[in-house]
């Protein structure tokens, strides 16, 4: 198997999507202690603030409402088990590795990219590593990080059947030439 | 016979020529020339057809305010209609027609509409056409479609490609003008993110003509690095919070292949500075459309910008000292001025003295009483402004250059509700700073500045920009530099007058010749007659009349416009008001609006995990939501029908597969979960054991059924709930609407997990032979039970395997992670080839769920029916307090007998299948409707399941149905029509 | 089109990526409740000229419900709130107030 799924690198930015992705939700109560503690400690990574993501979309924890996170892991099956047997009282763990798609992006034009997509101010003062952003791309729901600089790379997800449509789109947006070269 | 002169044209690149076609035939311009432009320098005066009565038409100004200059522009595939010469850049190799004539422009059998003027006056449509009715659709309206329009509708998709792009920003300026660069400036030096957007291709609009340029004010901005200049970009509205969308033409000038042709700007902006300039105003004097009347603005500019001379000998007639600039630029560059005639008993101020130190004619007082020509102008009759029947002068010429003021160009100001007050002395309508449109915190976002702002002078205007930058700069939340200041010299011209009609006294024979506006054909008096039938609303006497209704929205006409109807009102213009000023400024590309969304991008399409094969095996695809599913699998030589037969001949007989992973799958967990389910289904849940399954229904508080689905405990308190292939998010967002809104206190979460399965059904008397043959799992009916769950390892894949069915066969509805379904689906078909397994689709699955009379969201439902309607009473709970639904369903309308009920139908005629949704009739009444029919081969015959009112007393009764007018009669039978007592699925 | 910030994640975002859902507080009447009542809940809609309490859901976003207090005829947010809240809070009432000071709760 290759590593990716797929993969175009003769557009503004290069695109290319994982074969495997391990990805875990979890919705409990973020402001009690105990919870967070076994979240930090089973994951090994700090629980991030309000649309923040720590680490990226491949290992990392990310964002997603108040009462709810997304692991980014490489064995989604083991990590579901931990978290279900630490976490206690009102919650819920769900290995959604494959309800899910990963693309990542990279290029200096990555941001214009986006932009002509998502409704989101993605300007260098406004859109910076570590943010995480669930919004839509077109007509698809999807959420973004960005995850390093120089060149800009950014990770993004959406539902797994739209990610043919999603690609197409990527792609569409990545011709050479259409960037405004903006921001 | 060339128009263009030596010495002046600051756009234009004399080194760079360019060819390009005008109704065939070859013309060239230069780079930088405008396509008006390159016509005029080629002494094409006649460029189009007016839109009713066919007359001819020029030229009439230089920028997006044209009304007459619209052409067909390029070929097919990328041919477009309606486009105004005076902003489409020269290119080589542009294709460019005239529109609206037949055979030729120069000979149009329509403008003999021409000669029957006086029979097509204000609102002839609805005057003439009234009688006899059929008329209309057969006579009158494909005529009137012949005769009147613009451009030719393209044959062909487009070619190119369009995009969005969202940009934030602090402050947006609109117009780059002198004035709209000196605001970027003023809000720039703040540290404020800027972005200027300019319609045409460079910068500097006016002042590039009428002062010493821009350069000064672009140099400084280059330095700012926080602020961005987009030409060839129009804020084409202004909306709601800050939206502003701009209109980039990326590609139109150079045309080529499948680049990108148009991006349209989804902007947001704390601060919009509009300096979007102003407007000359038409005159209003017989004649004033004949090719060769243009404003005298216009005709500088081409002087000026393009070194393009519109005539040889060139009349003025003005109300104001502007005009006078003309003159004195024709006079400089060597051309003939044959008089300025000024409607101002007095005369003008300082430009009117040097026009007369020059030498130039200038009669005060004076009015053009008629203007002389037919398709091009050959002189104009000169009277007193105010007797039209005082001694007439002939002057012969070729061009009359107008001037009836200026109007601020205010529609971004007002796109959002910016008011507007009347300025008497300028005689124009000015943004009143004082009532701005407001945003999101009730805050005004725009700020007029400059000329739009009614600062007409460059030296006001640069002022009044330095203070609407910094207004935006500072209510942006920056600290404006005050250091930024406005130098140009103070100008003093003498009053302008304001002039509605020339001559004052003009009779109607002159008025009746006298356009208001030009791309419609309404004439002043046309206004004048809908004011004496009764029109006193502008917005009425603008519907009336289509005054500003075309495509240019008035911009030359409105004014004009509306001082004729306020005049014949006797009422003041304040009064009488405006039209309502509506996006997009000048008409966007259709392209530009879609974006990106065209083609395979037109809307996302949900694919299953097993969608590949599926296409790969003779899949007929099915919209199903947003999902594509398989309708059927259609071998070669076989009809759909026929593959339907097969494929449900073979399940029951043997073992179908299905690929079911569309359906929603949401995952119910917490204390509360059972309590929140019993609340959300209308059948108890928080009493089903684990490890079993339970049909339930789902009702709104109208207590309509709207989702339905099997119910699976997967834990002591963990529940996964089914839901409809459409209905999967709607259910989620459903059930987090509850949970959010009303019942918060319930200790209980959702997740959406319907992509992380592939599920796959696998039917018919052979599933559990094949299931065994895969390995491990225990899958006997003991084991698992008719609606058991369980799960474990099958074929080496973990999976969870739902003992359910929807076809009344042995069933078995297999979940596995999405990635794996494909490995499942090949490893199903291995080792089911010994049953002849067979895929079917959604149509084989809805035949068979008919057999057995279930029933089908959307088919059986239609946002009125309640479950007992269907009867499904028994899965509503009658010991439950509360449930979605309960309440409405004692209402008394819901407990009647004679709502629509369910039932079964079988024809009299066992091959005939009724045609879905058609009607049964009783003593002339529609008592009902077909909700699914279909041929059943398992039957052998037709069977369909209807909606009758008292359908639950009407067992036995022959119904008729109205079909294309004859009837058929089907006899009411139970809905179920195939193994009522479920033998065939509990084995 | 309508900018709003989400009280849930905090985000200021275009109208695009939220849905409205109507009138807020609407106290639901179930079993036990009369035909006045019921159909009051159901059909009985507000819909002011002046300021209103709607809901919201950010779909394109955190997914989660809010609450707007806003002006239907100007459409200025006087700001946004926790969708568990069965009567606008003490804040938001002041921000309109400062705004709207004639403005009058009705029932």
């Amino acid at each position: 198997m290759s590593e990716f799924k797929r993969i175009s690198a003769d557009g503004e930015v290069t695109i290319s999507q994982p074969t495997l992705n391990g990805m875990v939700t979890i919705r409990a109560d973020l402001t009690d202690e105990k919870t967070v503690t076994a979240i930090e400690q089973i994951t090994g990574m700090a629980l991030p603030s309000q649309r923040k993501i720590t680490g990226d979309l491949i290992r990392g924890l990310a964002w997603m409402s108040p009462d709810e996170l997304m692991v980014f892991c490489d064995d989604p099956e083991t990590m579901t088990t931990q978290l279900n047997s630490a976490l206690s009282g009102a919650f819920l763990v769900a290995d959604v590795s494959h309800a899910r798609a990963v693309f990542l992006l990279q290029g200096d034009g990555t941001r214009e990219v986006l932009a002509k997509g998502a409704p989101v101010d993605l300007s260098p003062e406004a859109f910076t590593l570590g943010d995480f952003r669930r919004t839509r791309m077109g007509q698809v729901a999807v959420a973004f990080c960005m995850t390093s600089q120089s060149p800009d790379s950014f990770g993004l997800i959406c539902f797994s059947s739209v990610q043919e449509f999603m690609f197409e789109w990527l792609v569409t947006a990545c011709k050479k030439g259409s960037l405004p070269a903006y921001l | 016979m060339s128009h263009r002169i030596e010495k002046a044209g600051s756009l234009i690149d004399r080194s760079k020529p360019k060819n390009f076609t005008f109704n065939g035939k070859n013309l060239s311009g230069f780079q930088g020339d405008t396509l008006a432009s390159a016509l005029l320098a080629n002494g094409q005066t006649l460029i189009g057809r007016s839109f009713k009565y066919h007359r001819p038409r020029g030229v009439v100004s230089s920028g997006a305010e044209e009304p007459n200059a619209l052409m067909n522009i390029g070929e097919s595939p990328t041919f477009e209609p309606n486009q105004r010469a005076t902003t489409t850049e020269l290119f080589d190799g542009l294709v460019a027609k005239s529109q609206n004539h037949w055979p030729s422009l120069e000979f149009d059998i329509g403008a003999i509409n021409n000669r029957f003027s006086k029979f097509l006056p204000a609102g002839f449509y609805y005057k003439t056409f009234m009688y006899p009715r059929w008329a209309w659709k057969h006579v009158f309206e494909p005529i009137i479609r012949n005769s009147a329009g613009l451009g030719n509708a393209p044959q062909q998709a487009d070619a190119d490609r369009y995009e969005y792009f969202y940009a934030y920003v602090d402050v947006l300026v609109i117009g780059g003008g002198s004035a709209g660069l000196q605001a970027a400036i003023a809000a720039g030096e703040s540290g404020a993110k800027v972005l200027l957007l300019e319609q045409t291709a460079h910068a500097g609009g006016r002042a590039l003509v009428d002062a010493a340029g821009v350069d000064p004010l672009l140099k400084q901005l280059k330095n700012m690095a926080n602020v961005t200049i987009r030409t060839r970009t129009m804020g084409a509205g202004i909306y709601d919070h800050g939206y502003v969308l701009g209109y980039e033409r990326v590609s139109d000038h150079k045309p080529g292949s499948n680049q990108l042709r148009h991006r349209l700007w989804r902007i947001r902006a704390k601060r919009i500075v509009t300096a979007t300039g102003a407007i000359e105003r038409t005159l209003n004097f017989s004649g004033n459309d004949i090719p060769g009347v243009m404003l005298a603005s216009a005709v500088r500019d081409y002087v000026s910008l393009w070194g393009v001379v519109p005539g040889k000998s060139t009349v003025i007639v003005t109300n104001n000292d502007d005009a006078y600039r003309t003159a004195i630029t024709l006079f400089n560059s060597g051309q003939k001025v044959a008089a300025i005639l000024d409607a101002r008993p007095n005369g003008g101020g300082p430009l009117a003295q040097k026009a007369t130190a020059l030498g130039i004619r200038v009669l005060n007082g004076k009015a053009i009483k008629k203007v002389l020509g037919k398709k091009s102008v050959t002189g104009v009759i000169v009277c007193d402004q105010s007797d039209e029947n005082s001694p007439a002068e002939i002057i012969l010429c070729d061009c009359v250059a107008m001037s009836g003021g200026w109007s601020p160009v205010v529609h971004l100001w007002s796109h959002c509700g910016g008011k507007l007050n009347w300025d008497t002395e300028n005689a124009m309508f000015v943004p009143d700073k004082t009532r701005p449109p407001t945003n999101h915190n009730g805050q005004g976002f725009v700020i007029a500045a400059g000329a739009a702002s009614g600062a007409l002078w460059h030296n006001a205007g640069l002022q009044d920009a330095v203070q609407a930058g910094r207004q935006a700069a500072d209510e942006a939340g920056f600290t404006p530099s005050e250091k930024v200041a406005a130098t140009a010299a103070a100008q003093s011209d003498s009053p302008m007058l304001a002039v509605w009609s020339m001559p004052s006294d003009a009779s109607y024979s002159l008025r009746s010749k006298t356009w208001l506006d030009f791309q419609n054909d309404v004439k002043v008096s046309d206004v004048q007659l809908a004011a004496q039938e009764g029109y006193e609303s502008v917005e009425h006497t603008k519907r009336y009349t289509t005054l500003g209704m075309a495509t240019d929205q008035g911009k030359l006409s409105n004014i004009n416009g509306l001082a004729v109807l306020a005049d014949s009102l006797n009422a003041d213009i304040p009064d009488v008001g405006t039209t309502t000023f509506r996006p997009p400024y000048t008409p966007i590309s259709i392209g530009s609006i879609a974006g990106e969304a065209r083609g395979p991008l037109f809307k996302p399409t949900r694919k299953s995990p097993i969608d590949a094969w599926q296409d790969a095996n003779h899949a007929v695809w099915e919209p199903v939501a947003d999902w594509r599913r398989p309708y059927v699998y259609r071998h070669s030589g076989e009809t759909t029908p026929q593959a339907v037969i097969r494929e449900i001949n073979a399940t029951r007989n043997s073992l179908g597969l299905l690929d079911a992973s569309t359906l929603g799958k949401i995952l119910v967990k917490g204390p509360d979960a059972g309590k929140f389910l019993d609340l959300i289904y209308t059948n108890m849940m928080s009493t089903l054991k684990q490890s079993r399954c339970r049909y339930g229904l789902m009702c709104n508080e109208n207590g309509f059924l709207f989702d339905d689905g099997v119910v699976v405990r997967t834990g002591k308190d963990e529940f996964l709930c089914h839901t409809t292939s459409g209905g999967s998010d709607n259910v989620h967002a459903w059930m987090e609407e509850w949970l959010q809104t009303e019942w918060w206190d319930l200790k209980v979460y959702t997740a959406n997990v319907t992509e992380q399965f592939a599920q796959i059904a696998v039917v018919g008397p052979n599933a559990r032979r094949v299931l065994e043959k895969l390995g491990s799992l225990d899958v006997s009916d003991g084991a698992l039970p008719f609606m058991g769950y369980t799960e474990g390892k099958l074929a080496g894949i973990w999976a969870r395997l739902f003992r359910i069915s929807f076809s009344g066969e042995l069933s078995f509805e297999i979940a596995v992670p999405a990635n794996q379904g494909q490995e499942l689906w090949d490893k199903l078909l291995d080792a089911g080839a010994e049953f002849n397994i067979t895929p079917y689709g959604t149509e084989a699955l809805h035949v068979m769920r008919a057999e057995k009379g279930f029933v089908m969201i959307g088919d059986e439902t239609d946002g009125t029916v309640i479950p007992q309607d269907l009867g499904l009473g028994w899965a509503v709970s009658k010991k439950k307090t509360d449930f979605l639904g309960k309440r409405a369903q004692q209402r008394r309308h819901m407990v009647d007998q004679n709502r629509k009920q369910l039932v079964g139908l079988y024809t009299l005629d066992s091959d005939y299948v009724l045609p879905d949704c058609c009607h049964a009739v009783e003593d002339g009444k529609i008592i009902g409707h077909v909700s699914s029919s279909y041929f059943s081969p398992t039957l052998g015959r037709s069977i369909a399941m209807a909606l009758i009112k008292g359908g639950a007393g009407r067992m036995g009764q022959i119904l008729n149905f109205v079909i294309d007018g004859k009837e058929v009669q089907a006899k009411v039978v139970d809905p179920v029509f195939y193994d009522k007592e479920g033998a065939r699925q509990n084995v | 089109m309508l900018f709003l910030t989400c009280p849930n994640c905090g985000v200021a975002a275009e109208e695009t990526e939220f849905h409205g859902g109507g009138e807020a507080h609407i106290k639901r009447f179930s079993d036990g409740s009369d035909d006045k009542q019921f159909t009051g809940y159901l059909f009985d809609k507000k819909n002011p000229r002046g300021v209103l309490f709607e809901r919201w859901r950010h779909v394109y976003g955190c997914g989660q419900w809010f609450h707007a207090a806003r002006c239907s005829a100007t459409l200025e947010i006087f700001g946004t709130y926790s969708a568990q809240s069965i009567e606008p809070p003490e804040a938001i009432i002041k921000a309109v107030r400062k705004k709207r000071p004639d403005w009058k709760a009705k029932s």
